[in-house]
C-alpha cells in the first residue's frame, strides 16, 4: 500500500497522511468534522425557512426578483417587496447575527473559565444590560435606539464591575493551580450582582404603569421585533471587529485551556489574552443584548450543545449553534405561537427558554460525564 | 500550628458569637417594631406589646407591625437555614433557592394560579407557591441524579438553572399575553413581609416547623455530605437517603417561605458564607447561625426599606439584594469562605 501511494502526486499523498493521522486519533474525527458541516447547513435552512415560509409565504423566483430589485432599483412586486425587505429578511438577518454573537460569547466564557456554568446570562452581564435598559425605559421613558444605548452601557459597566471585583491576582496569570478559584470568583462576583439587578428590575416593573411594564417585559424576553436595517448596519460593524478578534485569540484560548502555567509555558502572555478574551466576549453578549434584548440561554446553551453535537468544544460550533437556536426560536415565536395563543407574537426569548431548558436538563439526564 | 490555633480559639468563642447573634436578632425585632412612617418613641412602643390599648392610634401602628416582624422571623429563618443546608448537600457556594429553581417554580405556579383560576389574594397564592416551590426542587433533584453518578454538584446547579429558566420563560408566555395577569404579579414578584396578617401567615408554621426541626438535626448529616460523596460513604453515610431527607426538609422551608413572603433572594446564598466566617465549616454550627442572623438581616432590610423611600416603601425583597450584595462581593473578594 505504501508502494502505491508514494506514486500518488504530493497532494493526493498530503490528504492521505491526514487522514492515516486522523484514523489513528480515533475513528469519530471525520464524522464529526462534518458535523459543523451540517450545523452550517442548519442554519442555511432555518434563514431560508423563516425568510420564505410562514404567514407569509415567498417563493424563491419571487425572492430572488425582490432583491435584486431591491438592489438594482428595478421594479417592486407590491406587498411582498416591503414584507420581505421590511419584516422577514432584517429579522432573520437579525436573528443570524444575534445568534452568533451570543454562542460565541457563551462559549468564550464557558471555555475560558472552564465552567459550563459561566455565560453571561448567569454572570449577569445579561442583568446589567437588562436593568439599565429597563431604568431607561421607566425611568426616562426611553425607547428605541436609546434603550439600546442604555443597554449596552449596563452590560459594559457590570462587566468592569464584576472585573475589578475579581481581579485580586486573579485573572493576571494566577498560575494553573487558582485558574478554577479565579474563576468561581468571577463567577460568584457575577451571580452575585445579577441577584442584585434582578432586584432592581423587579422594583422598577413595580414603580412603572402596567404598559410600560409590559413593554418592558418584551425587551427583558429578549425580541426580534425591533429588527431594522439601522441596527443591522449598527451590529454588523460590531461584528466586523469582533469576529476576526474572536478568531485571533482561539489558538491562545485552547493552550489556556491547558492550564495557565502550560500555557504561559509555550509562550502565552496568559494575561494580555485573558483581558482580551474578557473584553471581547463581553462585547458580544453587550452588542447582542443592546440589539434584540438579553434573549435568555442561547449564550448558556450554544457552547454545551455544540460540544456535545461536535464531540469537541468548537468555536465556529457554537456560534453556528447559538444562531441555529435564535432562528428556530424565532420561527416558532413568530409564526407558530399566534395560531396557539390567539394572536400573541412572543418574544423570541421566551421560546429560546422554553424550548432550550428541556433540552439541557435532556442532555444533562442522558449524559454520563460529569462535566456537563 | 497557627492554623490550629485559630480552629481552637474560634470553638471557644462560638457560644459567645452565637449569643451576640441573638442579641443583633433582637435589636433587629425591636427595630421592626418601632420604626417606620410613623415615629413612634420606644416607651409607647413598650406600652403596646405589654398593655395593648385598641383605642390609642400609636399602639395600633404598633400592633399592625407585629406581623410583618413575625413573618420577617420565620421567613428569614427558613431561607437561612435552606441556603446553608443546600450549599452543604449541593456542595456549592452557589446554592441557593433561586439557583436551584424553587422560586422559578414557585413564581410559575403563582402566575398559573392568577391566570388559569383567578386567584387575587395572598391567601390563595400561599398553596400555590408551595406546590411550585416543592414540585421543582423534586424535579431539579430527580433530573440530576439521572445519569451514571447520580446528583453531582454541577448537575444539580446546572439542572436548577435550566429549569429556572424554563419555567421564567413559561411564566413569560403567560405575562406576555395578559396584562391583568402582569399587573397583579408583578407586586407578588419583589418579595416582601408587608401586608400579610395572621390568616397568611399561620398555615405556613407546621410546614416551617417541620422543615427547621429536619434540617436543624442533621448538620452531622451535611457535614459528612459536603465532604463529597466518597468520603460522606466512607465514614458510613447512607449518601442517598441522607441527601433525600435533608432535602426534603430544604423544600419544606423554602417553599413555605417564599409562599409566605414571595421570592427573597439573596438571603440564602449571602448568610452561610458571612456565617462561615464566624464557625468555619461546621455545619453543626453553620446551621443555627444562619437560623438566627437571617432574620435579623431581612428585619433590618425590611426597617431601611420603610424609611428609605418616604412616604412609598422599598418592600424587604429588594432590600435584602441591594444591602446583601456588598457583603458578597466582599466576601468573594477576601477569597475566604467562599469555599466549602
Amino acid at each position: 500500500m505504501s508502494t502505491r501511494t508514494s506514486e500518488r502526486p504530493t497532494l493526493e499523498r498530503e490528504l492521505a497522511a491526514d487522514a492515516l493521522k486522523t484514523a489513528k486519533k480515533g475513528h469519530y474525527l471525520p464524522v464529526r468534522a462534518n458535523r459543523t458541516w451540517l450545523l452550517a447547513a442548519a442554519v442555511v435552512l432555518l434563514l431560508a425557512a423563516s425568510i420564505l415560509l410562514g404567514s407569509y409565504t415567498v417563493t424563491v423566483p419571487d425572492f430572488v426578483t425582490i432583491v435584486s430589485a431591491q438592489l438594482t432599483g428595478g421594479e417592486k412586486i407590491p406587498g411582498a417587496s416591503f414584507i420581505v425587505m421590511e419584516t422577514k429578511l432584517p429579522r432573520a438577518i437579525m436573528g443570524l447575527m444575534v445568534g452568533v454573537a451570543f454562542g460565541l460569547s457563551g462559549a468564550l466564557f464557558q471555555t475560558m473559565l472552564r465552567n459550563p456554568l459561566a455565560s453571561p446570562d448567569v454572570i449577569g452581564i445579561s442583568n446589567g444590560a437588562s436593568a439599565s435598559a429597563v431604568l431607561a425605559i421607566v425611568v426616562f421613558g426611553a425607547s428605541g435606539a436609546a434603550v439600546s444605548a442604555a443597554a449596552l452601557f449596563g452590560a459594559l459597566a457590570v462587566a468592569l464591575l464584576i472585573y475589578l471585583i475579581s481581579r485580586g491576582g486573579s485573572l493576571r496569570g494566577a498560575g494553573g493551580r487558582n485558574g478554577n478559584a479565579a474563576g468561581n470568583r468571577l463567577v460568584l462576583a457575577g451571580v452575585g450582582i445579577a441577584a442584585a439587578l434582578g432586584a432592581l428590575v423587579s422594583f422598577l416593573m413595580t414603580r412603572a404603569d402596567i404598559r410600560t411594564a409590559a413593554e418592558a417585559l418584551i425587551w427583558l424576553n429578549g425580541s426580534l421585533n425591533p429588527a431594522t436595517w439601522e441596527r443591522i448596519g449598527v451590529l454588523l460593524l460590531a461584528l466586523a471587529v469582533l469576529l476576526p478578534l474572536t478568531a485571533v485569540l482561539a489558538k491562545p484560548l485552547r493552550m489556556l485551556e491547558l492550564g495557565d502555567d502550560t500555557a504561559a509555558g509555550l509562550g502565552i502572555r496568559v494575561g494580555a489574552v485573558r483581558l482580551g478574551l474578557v473584553l471581547t466576549a463581553v462585547a458580544l453578549a453587550a452588542v447582542a443584548t443592546a440589539a434584540a434584548g438579553p434573549v435568555s440561554f442561547v449564550a448558556f446553551l450554544a457552547g454545551p450543545i455544540a460540544r456535545r453535537f461536535t464531540g469537541k468544544p468548537s468555536l465556529p460550533a457554537s456560534a453556528l449553534t447559538g444562531a441555529a437556536i435564535v432562528l428556530a426560536a424565532d420561527y416558532f415565536a413568530y409564526n407558530v405561537a399566534p395560531m396557539l395563543l390567539d394572536g400573541t407574537v412572543l418574544p423570541v426569548g421566551v421560546v429560546t427558554g422554553a424550548l432550550g431548558a428541556p433540552f439541557l436538563l435532556w442532555l444533562l439526564a442522558t449524559s454520563n460525564r460529569k462535566d456537563a | 500550628m497557627p492554623v490550629r490555633a485559630e480552629v481552637r480559639a474560634r470553638k471557644g468563642t462560638r457560644p459567645a458569637w452565637l449569643l451576640a447573634a441573638v442579641v443583633v436578632l433582637a435589636l433587629a425585632c425591636g427595630a421592626s417594631l418601632a420604626v417606620g412612617a410613623r415615629a413612634i418613641p420606644l416607651s409607647i412602643v413598650w406600652d403596646a406589646l405589654l398593655h395593648f390599648n385598641p383605642d390609642d392610634g400609636n399602639h395600633a401602628v404598633v400592633h399592625a407591625r407585629i406581623p410583618r416582624t413575625v413573618l420577617g422571623l420565620l421567613a428569614g429563618g427558613a431561607l437561612g437555614l435552606a441556603g446553608a443546608a443546600m450549599q452543604g448537600v449541593a456542595r456549592n457556594p452557589l446554592a441557593d433557592p433561586g439557583i436551584m429553581g424553587v422560586n422559578a417554580g414557585a413564581a410559575l405556579a403563582v402566575v398559573s394560579g392568577i391566570h388559569l383560576f383567578g386567584i387575587t389574594g395572598l391567601g390563595g397564592y400561599i398553596w400555590f407557591a408551595f406546590a411550585g416551590a416543592a414540585a421543582a426542587a423534586a424535579v431539579v433533584y430527580l433530573l440530576a441524579s439521572m445519569g451514571r453518578e447520580g446528583a453531582t454538584p454541577v448537575k444539580l446547579a446546572l439542572a436548577g438553572a435550566a429549569l429556572s429558566a424554563g419555567l421564567y420563560s413559561l411564566m413569560n408566555v403567560v405575562l406576555v399575553s395578559s396584562q391583568d395577569t402582569l399587573d397583579r404579579f408583578r407586586f407578588w414578584q419583589v418579595g416582601g413581609v408587608a401586608g400579610r396578617d395572621w390568616s397568611v401567615i399561620l398555615p405556613g408554621l407546621p410546614f416551617l416547623a417541620a422543615g427547621a426541626l429536619i434540617v436543624l438535626a442533621s448538620g452531622r448529616i451535611v457535614n459528612g455530605l459536603a465532604l463529597g460523596d466518597d468520603l460522606a460513604r466512607g465514614l458510613g453515610q447512607r449518601v442517598g437517603i441522607s441527601r433525600g431527607v435533608v432535602a426534603l426538609g430544604v423544600v419544606l422551608l423554602c417553599g413555605s417561605a417564599t409562599a409566605l413572603a414571595g421570592p427573597i433572594g439573596f438571603l440564602g446564598l449571602v448568610i452561610p458564607h458571612a456565617v462561615r466566617f464566624f464557625t468555619g465549616p461546621d455545619y453543626r454550627w453553620i446551621l443555627p447561625f444562619s437560623l438566627v442572623l437571617a432574620p435579623a438581616l431581612l428585619l433590618a432590610s425590611d426597617v431601611v426599606g420603610r424609611v428609605v423611600l418616604l412616604p412609598g416603601e422599598v418592600p424587604a425583597g429588594i432590600m435584602t439584594a441591594i444591602l446583601g450584595a456588598p457583603v458578597f462581593v466582599w466576601l468573594v473578594r477576601r477569597g475566604k469562605g467562599v469555599s466549602l
